[in-house]
């Protein structure tokens, strides 16, 4: 019994400390990132900051938003987070909505069309091809409009308003409340958990975007936050020639810490994460609800 | 039969209603479909297809007939498969995580650990290559910095430039993001378990790493079945987002799996044709393998996956 006892302890103890390590390691870089970033760029640039920041200023980030194109594409980010949500919201629940309906013409055929599309691409450059055609090349509504019905969601929400009482909907029936009145009076109000899930999703997915820049856009105003922290890890060079243009005319201010290529790669990458950093704790029960559907379904 | 009328009609009026977004459907899932018939033309870019040339299955023959399109892919199979077949070998690694994290006692703590380790799920490839850059570069790496001033090393190792173990380093970053948002769907399996058969194999004795191998990892085996036929019907669409970001001149010949090439030939390259054709051929073997790992499923589970 003693030896047993041992043993478990010895395990719990063993097995907490892999998972403190396995922790540490998920969060260090972003803590790493961020304490660089407010400490003395010259320090930080020579390796100086390693577990914790030293003489703390938060000039970088001020720097880091004068940068051409930051500003931007942090609103071409945030404007594609919001519509891109909303329109995915409207026509992802809707149909879910309407596939739940029995007597919808036709169903089983058109719910198969849709959930195929999620198995079955064409493939890049045919893809690319279309697109172009029909006008959504270097076009903001690429970023909103080819994400609206998720097959995925269509499946969640079908299953949500499937597992409601049917009764809820009669009575508006009875009053001659058609299809639309319905499904914004009473499915919408009685669907948040579901929504919140899927808007969670959705917000992480727009925001996080970045093929589609990569595919489809080629002017530098429709360039989002993903896009251009890309490009400055990658051009440190003309990253160098850019800053040393924002320095001269900011000379005064930033005597002390200018902007280096580390500083700038690390506070871009820290705005860039900020949203995410800041709003996953409170809504990691929603991720976490929409993978436990999925499970089950998948 | 009045009552079925009225339901009838009223079906087709619902239908009416969501035709704009079953149009959004077909436009950008289906029509693309359209796009196939580049592969049979000899096209190039700024042209009509009208104006081009039939040519058959010529880019078809030309990745087995042309030397040097059948070394490229066969080297970017080869990346492929490796990558795949890698990640399929590590897929017990989020049950195993599962398992020991259910071990811990306190809940907090397990709460806690859950939390942070399913963060990096939701940071885009570009943080992910951000943060090694911040972690293994040469310039800004936490890991030179601190084996230099550790004194382990007399100079920095240029982890991210190098060629070697490629498939090992994107195997890892990959799972460093995804161990923990896959850990999840175990941990639902294992809290859906009956905590009676807990309980009555303690009664007869057994102790707890016993329950462990007899209850709960008997417990998780249907998800983990389910995820692995999901990857092995993925075994081609690795995607490039992460390739994409990792690739440089020095490691490209081991990084670049097909639907980079895809990239790299069709939209970088301009050969349009040639990769529309690489791309259907793809699309014929995801197919396939979906279906095949569909018919398992219902052999084996009597359920489809799809």
């Amino acid at each position: 019994m003693k030896k047993r006892n041992v043993k478990s302890v010895s395990f719990n103890v063993i097995n907490t400390l892999v998972f403190l390590i396995i922790t540490f390691m998920c969060v260090f870089p972003f803590y790493y990132i961020f304490i660089n970033t407010i400490s003395n760029n010259k320090l930080s640039s020579s390796g100086k900051i390693l577990f914790y920041p030293r003489q703390i200023h938060f000039n970088n980030y001020a720097e880091v938003l004068k940068l051409r194109g930051i500003g931007l594409a942090a609103l071409i980010s945030a404007l594609r987070t919001i519509l891109g949500t909303s329109l995915t919201l409207l026509g992802s629940s809707f149909l879910g909505y309407a596939f739940s309906k029995p007597e919808y013409w036709k169903r089983k055929l058109w719910y198969r069309f849709v959930i195929i599309s999620m198995y079955f691409s064409a493939g890049l450059i045919p893809w690319f091809v279309t697109m172009r055609a029909i006008g959504m090349y270097d076009n903001f509504l690429a970023y909103i409009l080819p994400s609206m019905i998720s097959p995925f969601y269509v499946i969640l929400f079908k299953t949500y308003v499937e597992q409601m009482s049917p009764s809820l909907e009669e009575s508006v029936q009875i009053d001659g409340g058609g299809y639309a009145v319905r499904f914004f009076n009473i499915i919408l109000p009685l669907s948040t958990p579901i929504l919140a899930t899927i808007a969670v999703f959705s917000c992480a997915g727009q925001w996080n975007a970045f093929l589609d820049t990569l595919f489809l856009v080629k002017s530098q105003k429709l360039f989002t936050l993903q896009y251009i922290l890309y490009q400055y890890l990658n051009q440190a060079n003309a990253l160098a020639a850019l800053m040393r243009t924002s320095q001269t005319s900011n000379a005064n201010i930033a005597a002390l810490n200018l902007l280096t290529p580390t500083s700038v790669r690390m506070t871009i990458s820290f705005v860039v994460v900020l949203p995410i950093l800041f709003v996953y704790p409170f809504l990691q029960r929603y991720f976490v609800k929409g993978i436990m559907i999925g499970a089950i379904k998948g | 039969m009045m009552g079925n009328t009225v339901a009838k009609k009223a079906g087709f009026r619902l239908f009416l209603f969501s035709v704009p977004l079953l149009i959004a459907v077909f436009v950008f899932a289906y029509l693309p479909l359209y796009g196939w018939s580049y592969a049979f033309f000899d096209y190039h870019a700024g042209m009509n297809l009208k104006d081009t040339e039939f040519v058959g299955l010529k880019f078809f023959k030309s990745m087995v007939d042309n030397p040097i399109s059948r070394s490229e892919i066969l080297r970017v199979l080869s990346n492929t498969f490796g990558m795949s077949f890698l990640n399929i070998l590590v897929s017990p690694l989020p049950a195993i995580f599962a398992l020991f994290l259910m071990e811990i006692r306190s809940k907090h703590l397990r709460n806690l650990v859950q939390t942070l380790t399913t963060l990096p799920n939701f940071v885009s490839w570009v943080i992910v290559y951000s943060i090694a850059w911040s972690m293994f570069s040469v310039e800004d790496g936490f890991m030179n910095h601190f084996l230099l001033s550790a004194g382990l090393i007399n100079t920095p190792i240029n982890f991210l430039a190098s060629s070697n173990h490629v498939w090992l380093t994107m195997l890892m970053y990959s799972q460093w993001k995804t161990i923990g948002w896959t850990a999840i769907m175990y941990i639902a399996a294992i809290t859906s378990i009956d905590t009676e058969q807990y309980e009555a194999a303690r009664v007869d004795g057994a102790n707890r790493f016993q329950c462990m191998w007899h209850i709960t990892v008997p417990g998780m085996l249907p998800t983990y079945f389910v995820l692995l036929l999901l990857s092995i019907a993925n075994f081609l669409n690795t995607g490039m987002e992460q390739y994409y970001m990792f690739s440089n001149p020095m490691n490209k010949n081991s990084i670049e799996v097909l639907d980079l090439y895809v990239y790299n030939m069709g939209m970088v390259g301009q050969n349009i044709s040639y990769s529309t054709a690489v791309g259907v051929l793809k699309s014929f073997v995801s197919i396939t393998l979906l279906f095949f790992a569909n018919g398992m499923s219902k052999v084996i589970r009597k359920e489809s996956i799809l």
